[in-house]
C-alpha cells in the first residue's frame, strides 16, 4: 500500500455545506485537517462603501442582505446607531414591536440553522420540520412589511408602520379548493396578534418535537459531542459572542448586559453550555428558542393592551402621513425635503450593537454632519467566526469541518459584506 | 451609563497619563480615546491587562479614510485606525484611535494582543491599504484574487475601476476599464441645523 501523503484539498464555493459561498483550502494528512484556510469575499458587494454613497435610510434594505436569514436584527443595529447619533429616543410601541420581531427574527434564524446544520451531518427529517415554522413566520414578516426576508421594516425614529389589524388570508384557487383554504385560514380570522399568538401557543411543543429527534439520536451525538471544542478564555480571545461564547459556558448577552429598547423588561434566561462542544453550542440555540419564544408573549401581551404611535412625531427625520402631506403645505414640504435629500445626522461617531441571533452585531458610523454617512462599518459576527475556523477543525476528521461550519452558523451576506 | 464612562475616562486620565500621551473624549455614552501610534502596543497590553480595565475581547477593528479632513487639528492624518474593545469582565468597552500617516500607512498588528485581530487587520489592508507591521499572513481577503487598488480609500471610485464579462471567443473571462459612468442621485449636503446646536 502506498504510503499516505498530505492533500491539500478545494472545498467550496459551490458545495452545499459550504453554507453560501465558503471556499476552503484544506491540508490533509490522510483523513485529519492540518490546516484550514477559508478564502472569502465572494460575496462582497462593499455594503459599507454603497452606503457612503446613499442618504442613511436608503441603506437600510442593505442592511437585510447583509445577514440574509436575520434580516430585521441587522436593521436594528443600523437604525438604532443612526438614533443614537441623532438623540432620539423611539416611542414605547415600537419598541416592543422591535423586540419582539428582533425574537421573532433569532427563531427564523435558528430554525434555518437548525435545518441546514442538520442536513450537513445526516439528520434530514429535522430540516422539513423547521422550514414549516419558518412559513408561518415568514408570513407575519410579509404581513407587517409586505416582504417575506428583506423587510426595511425599521426606520430611525421607530417602525414602518403599526401591526396590521387583519392576517392576510389565502384565498381558494386551482390548486387549494375553498374547503383546504378554511383550513388553512382557521388561525389566521384575527389580527396579526392572534395569529402570533397561536403560534407562540404551539411553538413550544415544536422545539420538543425537534429536541425528539436530535438531542438524544445516537448519530447526531456521535457527530457533534466533543467536535470543536472552545474554551471560555480562548473563546473570549478569539472575539466570540452570541451562541458560540455561550456555548463555551461564558454568560454574556446584550440583551441582558447592555439591554437595548424593552429588553430590560422583558423575563427570560440566558443558556450557557458546559463544553464548548458543538453539541453544547447546538443545546444553548435550542433553549434560545424557547426564551424568544416566551420574549414574543411577553410581547404580545404588552402590545395587546397599548395602542399608540409606532413612528417618532419629528417630521424633520420621519415622513409625515399621507393625509396631511396632501393638505398641508408644510407636510408636503417636510415629506418632499425627506425623500429627496434626506435628513442631516449631526457630527459624531457612534457604535451600536445588538444581540444577533449569531453574535454581537454592531455597526460603527462617522458622521461629518451630512445625509450620508462619512464611514460605515459593519462588525459582523460571522467573520469572527470563521476566521477561528482553523483553530476549531485543526487535527480534526475531514468531516468535522462541515460540523464546525454548521456549528459556526455562517452567512455569506455578512461575513462578506 | 454616561456618568460611567466619564468616571472610567477620569480614570484613564489618572491611571495613565505619566505612561502615554493621549487625549479622550466622552460623547454619547461612549469613551474614544486617540493615543499614538508608537505606543499602541505597550497601551493595548496595558488596558487589557490592568484592573479595572481588563479589555479582553477585541471586537473590532477598522480603517477610516479622513482624505478631505486630513491635517486638520482633529484628524492630523489621512488615515485613522479604529478599535473597538470590550471588556466582558467589567462590562464596559472603549474605542481606540490611531493615526497612521498617508505616505507610509504602516502600524503595529495587535494580533499577539488579541488574536481576533486577524482578520481584521488583513480586511482593513485590503480596503484600505493599511501594513499591520507583525501579521503572521497579511493577505487581501474580501476582494478578487489579483486585484489592484484599495476600495475603500475614499479616492477609489463607487463604480470601481475594471468590469469582467465572458468572452466568447477567447474562451474566457476577461476585464475591461468600466463602461458605465459614475453618477450621484442625491448630493451630499452638509445641514447645520439649529437643532443641534444645544450641544456646543
Amino acid at each position: 500500500m502506498a504510503e499516505i501523503r498530505n492533500y491539500t484539498m478545494n472545498f467550496g464555493p459551490q458545495h452545499p455545506a459550504a453554507h453560501g459561498v465558503l471556499r476552503l483550502v484544506l491540508e490533509l494528512n490522510g483523513e485529519v485537517v492540518q490546516r484550514a484556510d477559508p478564502h472569502i469575499g465572494l460575496l462582497h458587494r462593499a455594503t459599507e462603501k454603497l452606503a457612503e454613497s446613499k442618504p442613511f435610510n436608503q441603506s437600510i434594505g442593505y442592511m437585510d442582505r447583509l445577514d440574509y436569514v436575520s434580516m430585521m436584527c441587522n436593521e436594528h443595529a443600523y437604525v438604532m446607531t443612526i438614533e443614537k447619533l441623532l438623540g432620539i429616543t423611539v416611542p414605547v410601541r415600537a419598541q416592543y414591536i422591535r423586540v419582539m420581531f428582533d425574537e421573532i427574527t433569532r427563531i427564523l434564524n435558528h430554525l434555518m440553522w437548525i435545518g441546514a446544520h442538520g442536513l450537513d451531518i445526516g439528520a434530514m427529517t429535522i430540516f422539513l420540520y423547521a422550514f414549516r415554522e419558518r412559513e408561518d413566520l415568514m408570513d407575519v414578516y410579509e404581513a407587517v412589511s409586505g416582504a417575506r426576508m428583506h423587510a426595511t421594516y425599521y426606520r430611525p425614529g421607530g417602525v414602518y408602520r403599526d401591526l396590521p389589524e387583519l392576517m392576510p388570508q389565502y384565498q381558494a384557487s386551482k390548486w387549494h379548493t375553498q374547503a383546504e383554504v378554511n383550513k388553512l385560514n382557521e388561525n389566521r380570522q384575527g389580527s396579526l396578534l392572534d395569529f402570533l399568538d397561536d403560534f407562540t401557543q404551539r411553538f413550544d411543543t415544536y422545539v420538543d418535537e425537534y429536541e425528539t429527534l436530535l438531542t438524544e439520536n445516537r448519530i447526531w451525538k456521535q457527530r457533534t459531542v466533543d467536535i470543536g471544542i472552545i474554551t471560555p478564555e480562548r473563546a473570549i480571545a478569539l472575539g466570540f459572542t452570541g451562541p458560540m461564547l455561550r456555548g463555551s459556558g461564558v454568560e454574556w448577552d446584550l440583551r441582558k448586559k447592555q439591554p437595548y429598547e424593552v429588553y430590560d423588561k422583558m423575563d427570560f434566561d440566558i443558556p450557557v453550555g458546559v463544553n464548548g462542544d458543538c453539541y453544547d453550542r447546538y443545546l444553548v440555540r435550542m433553549e434560545e428558542m424557547r426564551q424568544s419564544n416566551r420574549i414574543i408573549k411577553q410581547c404580545i401581551r404588552w402590545l395587546r393592551d397599548n395602542p399608540g404611535s409606532v413612528m417618532l412625531e419629528d417630521h424633520k427625520l420621519t415622513p409625515p402621513s399621507r393625509e396631511h402631506m396632501k393638505e398641508d403645505m408644510e407636510s408636503l414640504i417636510h415629506h418632499f425635503k425627506l425623500f429627496t435629500e434626506g435628513y442631516s445626522v449631526p457630527e459624531g461617531q457612534a457604535y451600536a450593537a445588538v444581540e444577533h441571533p449569531k453574535g454581537e452585531f454592531g455597526t460603527y458610523i462617522i458622521s461629518e454632519g451630512a445625509n450620508k454617512p462619512y464611514r460605515l462599518k459593519i462588525r459582523a459576527p460571522g467573520f469572527v467566526h470563521l476566521s477561528a475556523l482553523h483553530e476549531m477543525v485543526e487535527g480534526h476528521m475531514l468531516a468535522d469541518v462541515v460540523a464546525v461550519i454548521g456549528t459556526q452558523d455562517i452567512v455569506f451576506g455578512e461575513v462578506d459584506r | 451609563m454616561s456618568e460611567y464612562y466619564q468616571q472610567l475616562n477620569e480614570r484613564f486620565c489618572k491611571v495613565l497619563a505619566d505612561k502615554f500621551t493621549f487625549s479622550s473624549k466622552v460623547a454619547m455614552n461612549e469613551l474614544t480615546i486617540t493615543i499614538e501610534k508608537t505606543q499602541l502596543l505597550d497601551f493595548c497590553q496595558y488596558i487589557k491587562e490592568a484592573e479595572y480595565f481588563a479589555f479582553d475581547q477585541l471586537i473590532d477593528v477598522c480603517a477610516v479614510d479622513y482624505v478631505e479632513y486630513a491635517g486638520s487639528f482633529s484628524y492630523p492624518e489621512r488615515f485613522a485606525v479604529v478599535y473597538h474593545l470590550l471588556s466582558v469582565k467589567y462590562n464596559q468597552r472603549v474605542r481606540l484611535q490611531v493615526f497612521v500617516n498617508e505616505d507610509e500607512p504602516r502600524i503595529h498588528s495587535v494580533i499577539s494582543i488579541w488574536p481576533s485581530a486577524n482578520w481584521f487587520e488583513r480586511e482593513a489592508f485590503d480596503l484600505f491599504g493599511i501594513i499591520f507591521d507583525g501579521h503572521p499572513d497579511l493577505r487581501r481577503i474580501l476582494t478578487d484574487y489579483g486585484f489592484i487598488g484599495h476600495p475603500f480609500r475614499k479616492d477609489f471610485p463607487l463604480i470601481g475601476q475594471v468590469e469582467m464579462r465572458y468572452d466568447d471567443e477567447k474562451q474566457r473571462v476577461v476585464y475591461e476599464p468600466v463602461s458605465i459612468e459614475a453618477r450621484v442621485n442625491i448630493p451630499r449636503v452638509i445641514r447645520d441645523y439649529n437643532r443641534y446646536r444645544h450641544d456646543e
